[in-house]
């Protein structure tokens, strides 16, 4: 049987998310057809078709999935699954949003957000906000999978040299319509994806004080994030938000600062590859995960860092 | 309109967690236990909108042991006006639940349906969306934002990049997230009248479906726990060991 992966992607380019979901798949099963569905997609699609590992893309080209309507995908995918053993997409806003729609309407239940696969049938996901680790095995005869796309490597994005099938099936549905998006514009790279994050927390005391980290990210290429406490005293807006309640990162580099590490950030970065501290409190939790930690006031640490990086 | 909220009983969210020495599950014997905080601000938000005169009646459903009830009369004290509870020896999985919901849904009849976008036990995230293609009802998730104008809701979703809106027609589900309301306390005198409030017991059996899942847990364990590392003095030192010994820079 084949496994069918749908991409992640926003009509122009694919996600790099879907790259790592590609490497999960492929630790379940080695025919591999990824659905591209969107609308103008068509670039998307050949990028994808230059994926290592990718049998065959399924392109969509339609209206009604530009905006990735969670209705409208997920009676596509639906049409699709039957020809396949495992369904697998990234636990992205969009993946959570359609997933369990194709898992319901193919009367299976779902096993989201996986960290790792132990083989076709089993996998590893973090359960209570990660504070422990649940190894399930899943006996549906089409297995429904989101997958966290930090706990993947990518696979490499060119060599491949998959087909393209155009696919014409519409679903769409007249019960929801697309109005408006906000999407904050950013020259930074996505938190999600990026090499290097640097986070500010309550310490930051404001939102202009976020100034100072974005000196510094500008040095290291880095986005920037913040912890619960500074989106909820309403320093910075909640799509920058990392923890249990937030985005889920795992870059090379985690810079926390004023971050004191509660369980609910900790939840969201701690399998960075390096952590770096800082923080005024020398008995701040975050300090116990740390690679690095430095006991500084940040108003005279982060000056100081950005120029040491010039 | 009536707004239906489907509510859980979940760990309490300040409780560290800890796994049984089996690796069988993690250990929930004598632990704090509360309203699932996502389920907390779906009430909140149908309690908001019976104030402002959207909504005439706030039917709250939860699914589970018979302790559960406590989380009804929580919800009931915050201002939902009955509750519905499902009683299971265990807790059933999203599909499951999904299918118990769906029944209630024929029977009650809501205009608008509100759930938490995750049960911050299982990190799920799904019954909301299962419910939706179940029903054949509009989803409109991770809500920040929701506002009811004649037959028609409009959602605004927290998404990767940022934010989406959706119009929705009624009859719709919502799922909330953080950002959408901050609950209310319960004062005292709704406590006690919450009480009073009028809670239906119903089993899977009387709905028709039937429980048990595909899906096994097969082992759970503590997560592999990160060491503290080395304190600097200075700037200087950290960006030395950034480039030279972990070399990140």
């Amino acid at each position: 049987m084949s496994i069918l992966v749908i991409a992640e992607h926003d009509n122009k380019e694919l996600n790099p998310a879907t790259l790592k979901t590609l490497t999960a798949a492929q630790a379940m099963g080695d025919d591999i057809h990824v659905l591209v569905a969107g609308e103008g997609c068509a670039a998307v699609a050949d990028q994808v078709a230059k994926a290592a590992g990718v049998a065959k893309v399924l392109c969509a080209d339609h209206a009604a999935y530009g905006h990735q309507l969670a209705e409208n995908i997920s009676a596509l995918v639906v049409s699709l699954a039957k020809d396949y053993s495992h369904v697998v997409a990234p636990a992205t806003t969009t993946g959570k949003n359609f997933m369990p729609r194709v898992a319901v309407l193919l009367d299976v239940a779902q096993v989201s957000d996986i960290i790792s696969v132990e083989s076709a049938d089993t996998f590893r996901r973090p359960i209570y906000a990660g504070n422990a680790i649940a190894t399930v095995k899943s006996d549906e005869s089409i297995k429904v999978i989101t997958v966290r796309a930090t706990a993947f490597d990518a696979v490499a994005a060119e060599g491949g040299s998959a087909s393209v099938d155009a696919l014409d099936a519409v679903f769409e549905s007249d019960k929801v319509r697309y109005v408006a998006e906000q999407v904050a514009a950013s020259e930074r790279p996505d938190l999600s994806s990026a090499r290097v994050v640097i986070s500010g927390g309550r310490g930051m005391q404001n939102g202009e004080n976020f100034a100072l980290l974005e000196k510094v990210a500008d040095k290291l290429g880095a986005a920037i994030g913040a912890s619960r406490a500074a989106v909820d005293a309403g320093f910075v807006p909640n799509d920058m938000q990392v923890g249990q309640t937030g985005k889920i990162v795992a870059p090379e580099l985690y810079i926390a600062v004023g971050i004191s590490g509660a369980i609910q950030h900790l939840a969201g970065m701690k399998d960075s590859k390096v952590i770096v501290a800082i923080n005024k409190d020398e008995e701040a939790p975050i300090f116990q995960v740390a690679d690095y930690g430095l006991v500084a006031d940040l108003f005279d640490a982060l000056p100081e860092l950005e120029n040491a990086l010039s | 309109m009536k707004i239906l909220v489907a509510v859980k009983r979940v760990i309490d969210y300040n409780v560290k967690v800890r796994v049984k020495a089996d690796q069988s599950d993690v250990d929930l014997s004598n632990v704090k236990m509360a309203l699932n905080p996502f389920c907390e601000i779906a009430v909140e938000e149908a309690v908001r909108l019976k104030e402002k005169g959207t909504a005439e009646e706030v039917v709250v459903v939860s699914i589970g042991p018979k302790a559960c009830q406590e989380q009804i009369r929580t919800a009931l004290a915050l201002g939902a006006d009955r509750g519905i509870h499902i009683e299971t020896d265990t807790m059933p999985d999203s599909l499951a639940v999904a299918k118990l919901l769906h029944k209630v849904v024929d029977e009650e009849q809501p205009q608008l349906v509100i759930l938490g976008k995750q049960a911050i036990d299982s990190d799920n995230n799904q019954t909301g969306q299962m419910l939706s293609a179940l029903t054949d009802m509009p989803q409109g998730t991770f809500a920040s934002e929701v506002q009811v104008d004649g037959d028609k809701v409009n959602v605004t979703r927290e998404v990767d990049g940022g934010l989406q809106t959706i119009e929705l027609t009624l009859p719709a589900i919502v799922t909330t997230d953080l950002r959408l309301n901050e609950p209310r306390y319960a004062s005292l005198p709704n406590i006690m009248k919450a009480k009073r409030k009028p809670l239906d017991v119903k089993t899977p059996e009387s709905l028709g479906v039937e429980l048990g899942s595909k899906v096994s847990v097969l082992k759970v364990e503590a997560p592999a726990e990160r060491s503290a590392g080395v304190k600097v003095a200075d700037i200087a030192e950290l960006v030395d060991k950034l480039k030279n010994e972990a070399k990140v820079l």
